[in-house]
């Protein structure tokens, strides 16, 4: 049973289901389901630190900022087509972490934490006073789609808005983004950083140079972070300091750890989740920190590994039942 | 530039100094023993500040010593919060990973951010400086306001009482064997529990009388718990965490370097502490005055 669970490639098959929500759900539906792509995207790439290398950054937001800044500025001051503004994004987003993360692998733990925290935080100050790039506290509004135009020729398409074909370009961004994780995790280097989560001491003794695999974790989690912040950047048609103020980091720790960080969907499921939740209650209430927050609470206390640990620890315990 | 725009510029920055330091000593000295960054710490400040608020508005202006009866029931009232905090739920999470921990802090400023807003609304508040202090002190040609010059005397005075507790006496040392090796402590027959439990509580109490005390000089509003927790953090940077006299000097650098960074960059006088921050986190990872970490 949990061995054919394993074989199917999970993530086409969710590529499939969600490829019809615009057809299928309304407008809404797709700009919810956009923002749950992208920030299952940022909060998968936060948990290759978390969950797999057992890094805590708490500053993991500065990379989603730096590629959504630099994805802004080159497609709306410079005029650059997407297709290089783009991957330029990751890029720029992956050499700021291999720079910071540079500094922050000579820490452990707290500490490691802490600088993270504090680069992130530099990184906010600049996107906060450099009015002449980056807006200042303005921001840059009004960040271009993407030239999408072409889309209205493929068969069905032609009634969709370009929110709903830049839907496609992120989900098919997004698909590649995860399969590539999900790959890397699978692969002997992903085999070394769990290795060098469950006990670093030892990944060095047998001759693994933790602080350069670290560092290379911190670096390839950078640019799939920037490549989320890019694509929120034109989905919400503009960049503002706010993305990279220091608690959208605990933000997205939250749904990694809501969902489940030891498992590969989970920080997914756990985007998904926040995002939804969100979305129904703020319709409610403007106490949508509260609520987060105490959400936070349970989580910590009750169900330490998350939404898919729950579940996991419970059908095993229904197994045994059965089995005994 | 005149002798007394210098001078002028350079108490503004002590002023700035001494109130972040009574926040920032606060963080340091549960960094030091629990060793976890509470982020709940601004909330406590904000907190500090509403209930300040709160007081004067029961006792009204007219009774005498208004503010200081304020500012002593804000740091109490905190104080008691964060005790309660921490028996009912932290203390659950200290052999936990501290990214629960952390965590946990941050579910606090998330709630307690709300609670506020729940319980005063948006709008701004502010609470008018205790009659004796109006006026002020002219010195080389600048007027220094008596309540400045309190709040620069009253830091030192609180970081001294705070150092002599911490080193002179019986608790100040069961407070570092607790900072060293909780286990071992615990064997030889001290009860841990309360012991970070007192320590919460003083750091709460710091919390909650800077945010009282700084009532008079600015409004209170939402959204200043994230913003002082951001500045406290980097004053404990710069100075190393967890080390008493680096807070303090943290303090004093980060104040002067805002005062006098306006004048060197006007626009950039936060990202020249920033600045500072990056270029110490570079150079000594731990911090001026703190100690290389194993």
């Amino acid at each position: 049973m949990s061995r054919l669970w394993g074989r199917i490639p999970w993530t086409l098959v969710i590529f499939l289901i969600v490829l019809w929500v615009p057809w299928l759900g309304s407008r809404y539906d797709t700009f919810i389901a956009t923002q749950i792509l992208i920030y299952a995207l940022f909060a998968l790439s936060l948990n290759l630190l978390l969950g797999v290398t057992g890094l805590v950054s708490f500053g993991h937001v500065a990379y989603f900022g730096v590629g959504a800044y630099l994805c802004g500025i080159l497609t709306k001051t410079l005029g650059v087509p997407f297709l290089i503004a783009f991957p330029a994004a990751g890029i720029g987003a992956g050499l700021f972490a291999l720079v910071f993360g540079f500094f922050c692998v000579r820490l452990t733990k707290i500490y490691f934490a802490m600088l993270t925290l504090a680069f992130s935080q530099i990184v906010w100050a600049i996107c906060f006073k450099w009015n002449d790039v980056t807006g200042g506290d303005q921001g840059l509004p009004e960040v271009p789609f993407p030239d999408l135009d072409w889309m209205a020729a493929l068969p069905g398409f032609d009634h969709f808005r370009i929110a709903e074909k830049f839907f496609f370009v992120t989900l098919v961004i997004v698909a590649l983004c995860v399969a590539a994780l999900r790959r890397l995790g699978d692969s002997p280097f992903g085999r070394v950083l769990t290795t060098i989560r469950e006990n670093p001491e030892r990944a060095a003794f047998i001759g693994v140079n933790v602080r350069a695999y670290e560092l290379a974790a911190f670096t390839v989690a950078g640019i799939f972070a920037g490549f989320s912040g890019a694509l929120f950047g034109i989905f919400n048609r503009g960049v503002f300091a706010d993305y990279v103020f220091w608690s959208k980091s605990a933000d997205v720790m939250i749904m990694t750890i809501l969902g489940g960080m030891d498992f590969f969907w989970g920080p997914a499921l756990g985007a998904a989740v926040i995002t939804i939740l969100n979305q129904q209650i703020t319709a409610y209430t403007e106490y949508w920190p509260f609520v987060l927050g105490t959400i936070l609470v349970l989580l910590l206390f009750g169900f330490p590994g998350g939404i898919l640990g729950a579940l996991d620890s419970l059908a095993r315990r229904l197994r045994n039942r059965a089995g005994a | 530039m005149s002798a007394s725009f210098l001078f002028s510029q350079f108490m503004g920055g002590l002023t700035a100094a001494m109130f972040l330091f009574l926040i920032a000593s606060g963080l340091s000295l549960i960094f030091g023993v629990l060793r976890v960054l509470n982020f709940a710490h601004g909330s406590f400040y904000m907190l500090g500040a509403y209930i300040a608020w709160q007081i004067v508005q029961w006792v009204t202006v007219s009774f005498p010593g208004h503010f200081w009866l304020a500012a002593l029931g804000a740091a109490l009232g905190v104080a008691i919060l964060g005790g309660v905090i921490e028996r009912c739920l932290f203390r659950f999470l200290y052999d936990r990973a501290e990214l629960y921990q952390l965590l946990f802090t941050y579910a606090l400023v998330l709630i307690l951010g709300d609670a506020a807003k729940f319980a005063w609304g948006t709008q701004q508040l502010s609470v008018s400086r205790p009659e004796i202090m109006n006026g002020g002190l002219q010195v080389l040609g600048a007027t220094v306001p008596y309540y400045n010059l309190f709040i620069i005397l009253i830091g030192p005075a609180i970081a001294l009482a705070v150092w002599l507790m911490l080193t002179r006496s019986p608790v100040g040392r069961l407070v570092r064997a607790a900072a060293l090796d909780r286990e071992m402590l615990s064997a030889l027959g001290a009860n841990v529990g309360w012991i970070y439990t007192g320590m919460f509580m003083l750091s709460a109490l710091l919390a909650g009388l800077a945010g009282a005390l700084v009532t008079p000089i600015q409004s209170i509003v939402p959204g200043m718990d994230v913003e002082i927790i951001v500045q406290a953090f980097i004053v404990v940077v710069i100075g190393g965490l967890g080390s008493f006299w680096g807070t303090f000097w943290g303090s004093m650098l980060y104040g002067q370097v805002l005062s006098f960074g306006i004048l060197i960059f006007p626009g950039f006088s936060l990202f020249s502490v920033f600045a500072l921050m990056a270029v110490i986190l570079i150079i000594r990872p731990w911090g001026l005055f703190g100690r290389p970490i194993r």
